[in-house]
């Protein structure tokens, strides 16, 4: 049976780093490896990385060449480099995967690097797949739309209510200084933009960028010679899930890999009160409803009531718990390797009270919780943070 | 008694109407021609009628399959092996492509019969399909039109019996296609009708007259293959068939079908027949063939079958020509295919059963239905304890659905759904609904069609249309 506290507070975060995200044509991937793995070493105070990297945990979707291409990048060699991918988790795995490493006592400290570049490909938004001739079209919106005529239906929610999140998320990435879009928008933007799958039109869409983001990790009982900040991680996780395609039990109501992440990584971190004990969350907005379900199936509030919610404007940066504080994917950027480590990136300058702009007051004694869903969506992956 | 036991037709059910052609606003209400879209082609058609002509007969007893068309995907890999997949018919079939000419069709139902009486097979599947191409704007284009028919021959409850049949060969180069082509060419119209057509429809049902003993006159229906309206009309004229006898071409709803034409002009007829009709067939095509038929009482009971009618009531009209072009891939790309090598053939040969023949399985354990073929249960994990069952004659419900306007089709959206079949889930794409007609719950059935062209080849699924009413 798993020791599901086994690993709370044994690790820290003593670094973290992320490049400008964006389409980054002047730039390679090794480029942006190097911008983001450079800003965590020199957060966490380290200047010999040959020396002080002991394992590093490295991950992307779109150039999938392996743990060469951080290593050269880096050149960090002799070293136990080990590439791992979990579709749009994996970033929240290689925190996994590096946290494991340092809590089984194998490695001190260990770099996290997640990056990706999609916008080397030619072609806008993602990659149209025709390699089987079953379940197409295979396209992320294809896949997370089917779950809105359902939940449309159930519990009454509509485009509206989902325009309420991408104008957050927009307002928000106003923010963030390496965010990609620095736009806000209006309600009349967004039903007057082009349907992508429905109801997912333009603005419900995540902003499919290039991107790297990096964090350093050590022993807790290590921390405080690399950083005054550390962050401990309460719990990190991921479950697997049946694909919903085929699956003969599923309700299009909710992800059921977000549920099972929920369940075990809150018994990590202690969690019983999730409105009360989490100050902030960077969740998944692929797609605006998959935020919205992610309110529900986080247990931020009940099934079926997200929208009175929203309304009421709980998930904004001035509401009771913000969500996706930086803009999300959607405006930030989704660099599916990096965007776990972004929003730990993300989830640390708040806990910190360095956000700036968008710094969530009182939220430094509180944790932070980081979502990632992934696949069709077949994967999810939670982490949660806190300074105390 | 040995005899057509069924029969099926498909007319896809996209018109365009011929005010269309040539860039001229296209016109609902006058006259159309049916075209096979993006999605279908002389494989999907035929396999269509085929399914219908099957329903409610035991598909596992058909031991012959003939596929007739001119215009086969693929001039190397034999369309009835790949149709008695999709169809579901035994291992043990014999396939055989009949091509080559317009004619296939009626020779390969003759030699269904003669494969029958010889007892060589006992029961036929014969399907004739064309989906042929005149250039755009040309002539040849507005006379074409697509669609397929199919019958079941065999030794049993026989709607119709074949009489008697004749045929003339002969040497013209009149309409011809060369293998590296994609358009049909014709040399002169009153050429080809003149010294081919007419002549040769003439000699073929003088032929059969004389072996069978029989006039004109004893005939109550003449389905006739006719180039266009004109030479067809003059054809029947000349052989002395009277209006009442003659079956109605379809030209301006259906178009010239090519192989199609003369069977589903059968089709028609068998539609309308009673028993003890005499029904003469004259198709045409390098010569010319004549085939006579006799009904028996069971037609009367044949019931609803999907025929010619069933078919053309169903329209969906091509608001524009270049809809038209675009669906039939007849527009320049931006980008070549490519010399990629395609799909897998090893995933494509392991998974046969899956996406050809449709079937899932289902636990010996649990009893839960599942799709595609997987070697742990997905409801109670049992190992390898499955039976495959076929789920393309089921019909489907709708659990969810998507309208997807980012993949790449001639009219988007494309309809996504999740749809449950006795308990199996498959993410299906859902054709021929409006967006605005589709609800949780919508019954579907299922049809075989033509998914990209990956590897520069047709390669197929199934898709979901509404159960039709």
């Amino acid at each position: 049976m798993a020791n599901k506290e086994a690993i709370r507070d044994k690790v820290s975060i003593v670094g973290i780093g992320c490049c400008q995200f964006g389409e980054n044509w002047d730039q390679s991937p090794a480029d942006m490896i190097v911008d983001a793995a450079y800003e965590a070493y020199a957060d966490a105070g380290i200047e010999d990385p040959q020396r002080q990297i002991d394992a590093v945990f490295t991950g992307s979707i779109y150039t999938n060449k392996g743990p060469h291409e951080c290593a050269d990048a880096l050149k960090l060699f002799n070293k136990p480099v080990s590439f791992a991918t979990n579709y749009c988790a994996t970033g929240t795995d290689l925190m996994r995967l590096a946290t494991l490493s340092i809590a089984a006592g194998v490695y001190d400290t260990v770099l996290v690097v997640g990056y990706d570049k999609p916008k080397d490909r030619g072609v806008s938004g993602p990659s149209v797949v025709t390699d089987r001739v079953r379940d197409l079209p295979q396209t992320p919106a294809g896949w997370f739309s089917l779950v809105a005529a359902t939940y449309f239906e159930k519990y009454g929610a509509s485009r509206a209510d989902l325009a309420k999140i991408a104008i957050k998320n927009h307002a928000n990435g106003c923010l963030a200084e390496k965010s990609f879009l620095k736009r806000k928008i209006t309600e009349d933007d967004y039903f007057k933009a082009r349907i992508i799958s429905w109801p997912f039109g333009l603005y419900d869409s995540a902003a499919q960028t290039d991107g790297a983001a990096a964090a350093v990790l050590t022993r807790t009982d290590l921390a405080s010679r690399y950083s005054k900040a550390p962050i401990k991680i309460k719990g990190v996780t991921v479950r697997s899930g049946p694909n919903p395609q085929k699956d003969p039990k599923n309700d299009f109501l909710s992800w059921k890999p977000t549920a099972w992440a929920r369940d075990d990584v809150y018994q990590m971190a202690g969690i019983t009160n999730p409105r009360a004990q989490i100050g902030i969350a960077q969740v998944h907005d692929c797609f605006s409803l998959t935020e919205l379900l992610t309110y529900e199936d986080l247990g931020f509030c009940e099934k079926g009531s997200a929208k009175d919610h929203i309304a009421s404007g709980d998930f904004e940066l001035t509401g009771s718990l913000p969500v996706n504080t930086d803009g999300g994917l959607k405006t930030f950027g989704h660099p599916t390797g990096a965007t776990g480590v972004r929003m730990i990136y993300e989830n640390v300058m708040q806990l910190r009270g360095k956000a700036g702009a968008r710094q969530v007051p009182g939220v430094e004694g509180k944790l932070a919780v980081s979502h990632n869903i992934g696949g069709h969506p077949t994967a999810c992956g939670i982490a949660v943070i806190g300074r105390d | 008694m040995i005899g057509i036991l069924s029969y099926g037709a498909y007319i896809p059910r996209t018109r365009l109407p011929l005010s269309a052609i040539g860039g001229r606003p296209a016109k609902d209400g006058g006259p159309e021609k049916a075209v096979a879209w993006n999605d279908e082609d002389a494989i999907t058609l035929g396999v269509t009628a085929a399914l219908h002509c099957l329903r409610g007969f035991d598909r596992s007893r058909v031991d012959l399959l003939v596929f007739a068309s001119t215009t086969l995907p693929f001039q190397e890999k034999q369309a009835s092996a790949l149709a008695a997949r999709v169809l579901d018919l035994p291992r043990a079939v014999q396939t055989s492509d009949q091509t080559g000419t317009t004619r296939a069709g009626t020779i390969a139902l003759r030699a269904a019969f003669d494969a029958i009486k010889a007892g060589s097979a006992r029961f036929a599947l014969v399907i004739a399909s064309d989906v042929r191409l005149g250039a755009p704007s040309s002539g040849l284009e507005a006379n074409f039109g697509d669609g397929a028919a199919a019958f079941l021959v065999g030794d049993g409850d026989a709607i119709a019996t074949l009489d008697d049949f004749a045929a003339v060969a002969d040497e013209v180069t009149d309409v011809w296609r060369p293998a590296s082509q994609a358009y049909v060419h014709s040399w002169e119209d009153r050429f080809v009708i003149q010294e081919s057509y007419s002549p040769n429809v003439a000699a073929a049902i003088q032929a059969l007259l004389e072996r069978s003993q029989t006039k004109i006159a004893n005939y109550d229906r003449v389905a006739l293959y006719g180039p266009d309206a004109r030479a067809h009309g003059d054809a029947a004229r000349a052989a002395g068939i009277g209006k009442d006898q003659i079956v109605a071409p379809l030209f301006g709803r259906l178009g010239n079908a090519g192989t199609a034409f003369a069977p589903l002009l059968l089709v028609s007829a068998l539609e309308a027949a009673r028993a003890g009709e005499r029904i003469l067939v004259v198709n045409f095509g390098n010569g010319a063939d004549a085939t006579s038929f006799r009904t028996t009482p069971q037609i009367e009971k044949a019931g609803d079958r999907r025929g010619v009618e069933w078919n053309l009531a169903r329209r969906r009209v091509v608001p524009r020509y270049d809809d038209y072009i675009n669906a039939r891939g007849l527009a320049p790309k931006e980008w070549d295919a490519g010399t990629n090598p395609g799909l897998s053939a090893t995933i494509l040969f392991r998974e046969r059963d899956d996406d050809l023949n449709f079937r899932g399985q289902q636990c010996r354990k649990c009893g839960a239905i599942q799709f595609p073929a997987q070697r742990v249960c997905e409801t109670c994990f049992a190992k390898d304890q499955f039976d495959s069952v076929r789920l393309s004659d089921r019909i489907g419900k709708v659990v969810t659905y998507t309208f997807d306007f980012f993949f790449p089709t001639p009219n988007p959206p494309t309809i996504v759904t999740i749809v449950d079949v006795d308990g199996a889930r498959i993410h299906l794409q859902v054709i021929e609904i409006k967006p605005d007609e589709m609800k949780i719950g919508q019954e579907i059935e299922f049809v075989f069609r033509r998914i990209h062209e990956s590897g520069g080849r047709p390669n197929y699924y199934w898709k979901g249309i509404p159960k039709p009413v």
